[in-house]
């Protein structure tokens, strides 16, 4: 029997679920080895049991708590999917404010009416089996870790920094280009996709093991940014990092 | 007839986002029918207050994954109005290309996987891979050639990385850019036309119904407006983008975590439907031609075929690329930097159309560049009320139909708006006050 795969998605913008709708050359072959039987973004159907539960968004309302729960009671393997689902994402920027101010800045007098919790990743509430980083996720990490779950093999976690991608992709550093990148302390797997295309490292992938943020910090002022906004810049997809 | 009826579809599929359809009619008297949204707020103002204006179209950008280009394009340009920011030709041209290659994604996303399951009786895309392989495989091959702009010029279709304010941190290569014309000319063209045919054939399954509402897009005198142009409504025409906040009336309801809007009555509508209607004078005539024969009428009242006018303007937008690839290849590639020096600091605004309807941002910058308010107003959160008035209209004359089918045909309702409920809930209209 084909493994049962199911799609979910919480506090987030969907761009990694249509990610995986633009994988146009291997959706069809990929279906051949699983059968996606919930995915509320492109069908109908709903199932009872997951071989795989494909997790995308942060949790930030009660609903997703216990949503959250439930995906997992149901699931053998959890993927978190993206930047919000691994590691909290940009969503993880409003928690630096009381929540109690951030809803009546928004809907005023009408707070009460919609509850919210600080946006965290999914880890801080449940098991999370495997990692697809990035934001949007990292397309190829993604066909790598399923295609090595189907295939009965633990997947690679990526460990060195994008900086290392960046160096073999023979690019131009990008402090020699006059601006700032987060590439020495991001955790590598995108290929350094950014950088290949003239933008700097916004660090979306998270932060590497142990990273050195005083050093990185100093880079970030030696090259013009005073240490409120470098601290700014890497909280950007990293607020959440116990480092920062 | 006296009638009891209680629908409530919790978290609708096939549309991006959470939101729920609530009927209630008791005793033939209709109480409730209305679009509940239920998606998490996200609070976008806590992640741009004191951002550097290097950063407000990368944080903006994931409001919506789906709309991603389109809110980068809404950001830099208002940016660039408020630090005085000059592109060059090349950039905008660059820029509508990008533009064109979301729209078609877009637009074919929806009509084939999200639209057309339903016109062909089925619960989503996947059944129709062993029964319509062929279709299929033409929808995900218009949607590689789409998303293949879109990772050529911006480096990644989603959440685009060479856009900057004042240009483009990348320009491709002639070589690319050739490549992505013989492909639009030799595969998109033919494909899109071949989807013209499929969609008259399911054209009998759209459901008639009509309701005339105020339709608002962007309008421009020397195109088909896309990137740029003034605000056009139908009922009170042309009006300057600068007054948008009068054309929206932000206001919240306590169903839903989006706020509604209106302007001339209480209800508007904005997306293809509206843009079709305004402008379809200035698409190209194959489209335009394409759109009278798959059932657009001009205007067009029935909100169902908002699906019909997308696949209309996939072909314009596929057209209209390849003009703008002629036009490039004649003047030349140059290898531009991007302006980023500002002039000064102030307000911007800015409206860009994105397959969703109209756009609409505003920053307003200190004197370090950084982000001191900033406003933004969604496309579907403008539809909202438009869908609540419809299902208001449409429950009555459907009534004796059994509740499945009356169930579907307000999903199906739903669905044709093309709704982005991510980018409804982002909530950013706050002043910040230090």
């Amino acid at each position: 029997m084909k493994p049962k795969v199911a799609v979910f998605d919480f506090t987030g913008c969907e761009g990694c679920e249509l990610n995986k709708l633009n994988f146009e050359d291997e959706l069809l072959a990929f279906l051949e080895h699983i059968d996606i039987v919930e995915w509320r973004e492109a069908m109908d159907d709903k199932s009872d049991h997951y071989t795989i539960a494909i997790v995308e968004g942060s949790i930030s309302t009660p609903d997703c708590v216990e949503r959250i729960h439930d995906i997992r009671n149901r699931s053998e393997i959890l993927i978190a999917l993206g930047a919000c689902a691994v590691q909290g994402g940009m969503n993880a920027m409003k928690n630096q404010y009381p929540l109690e101010q951030v809803r009546e800045d928004v809907y005023g007098c009408h707070k009460d009416l919609f509850p919210t919790l600080p946006a965290l990743p999914l880890s801080r509430y449940v098991r999370v089996d495997y990692e697809v980083r990035g934001c949007p996720m990292t397309k190829n990490e993604f066909l790598k870790i399923l295609t090595s779950i189907l295939m009965g093999k633990k997947p690679i976690k990526p460990t060195h920094a994008v900086c290392v991608e960046c160096k073999l992709n023979e690019n131009e550093c990008v402090y020699d280009k006059g601006m700032v990148c987060l590439g020495p302390i991001t955790r590598g797997g995108c290929d350094s996709l950014c950088t290949n295309f003239g933008q700097y490292c916004t660090g979306c992938r998270g932060l590497v093991d142990e990273p050195d943020v005083e050093a990185m910090l100093a880079i970030l002022n030696r090259h013009g940014l005073s240490i409120v906004e470098a601290k700014k810049r890497l909280e950007l997809f990293n607020y959440e990092n116990q480092a920062l | 007839m006296t009638k009891d009826l209680n629908i409530n579809v919790q978290h609708l599929t096939r549309v991006e986002g959470h939101g729920n359809i609530v009927v209630n009619m008791k005793n033939g008297k209709l109480e409730k029918a209305r679009l509940e949204i239920v998606e998490a707020p996200r609070f976008f103002e806590a992640m741009l207050k004191g951002r550097s204006f290097h950063e407000a179209h990368i944080i903006t950008s994931r409001i919506c994954g789906i709309c991603s280009l389109g809110h980068q394009i809404a950001s830099l340009k208002a940016t660039e109005h408020a630090l005085g920011l000059e592109v060059s030709e090349q950039t905008i041209l660059l820029r509508k290309l990008l533009i064109h290659g979301a729209t078609i994604q877009s637009n074919i996303l929806h009509a084939y996987f999200l639209a057309t399951p339903d016109l062909l009786g089925v619960g989503s895309v996947f059944p129709l891979i062993s029964s319509h392989k062929d279709v299929v495989v033409r929808a995900l091959r218009m949607k590689k050639l789409a998303n293949d702009i879109g990772d050529t010029v911006s480096g990644r279709a989603v959440h685009p990385i060479t856009l900057v304010p004042g240009g483009f941190t990348h320009i491709p290569s002639v070589k690319e850019l050739e490549n992505l014309k013989k492909r639009l000319v030799e595969q998109m063209v033919p494909d899109a036309l071949d989807t013209v045919e499929t969609m008259v054939a399911l054209a009998e399954s759209v459901p008639h119904f009509n309701r005339e509402t105020e339709y608002i897009s962007l309008h421009s005198d020397s195109e088909y407006a896309l990137y740029d142009g003034d605000i056009y409504s139908s009922d009170t025409g042309r009006s300057p983008v600068e007054k948008y906040l009068n054309m929206t009336n932000e206001f919240v309801v306590p169903y839903s975590t989006s706020k509604h809007a209106k302007h001339n009555r209480d209800s508007l509508m904005v997306g293809a439907l509206a843009r079709w209607n305004n402008n379809y004078k200035q698409m190209h005539d194959i489209a335009k031609n394409a759109g009278f024969r798959m059932g657009l009428t001009t205007p067009c009242t029935n909100p169902y075929m908002n699906t019909i006018a997308q696949v209309a303007e996939a072909i314009h937008c596929t057209l209209d690329a390849i003009d703008i690839i002629d036009r490039l290849l004649s003047k030349g590639l140059k290898n531009e930097r991007p302006n980023q020096a500002p002039v000064q600091f102030g307000t911007g605004v800015a409206a860009t159309e994105v397959p969703r309807g109209i756009l609409y941002h505003e920053y307003t910058y200190n004197q370090q560049g950084q982000i001191e308010k900033a406003n933004c107003i969604i496309p579907t959160g403008q539809n909202l009320g438009n869908i609540d008035d419809d299902m208001v209209k449409l429950v009555p004359e459907i009534i004796q139909e059994p509740k499945e089918k009356i169930v579907l045909n307000l999903e199906m309702l739903v669905r044709a708006y093309d709704p982005c409920i991510s980018c409804s809930v982002h909530i950013m209209d706050v002043d910040f006050i230090e």
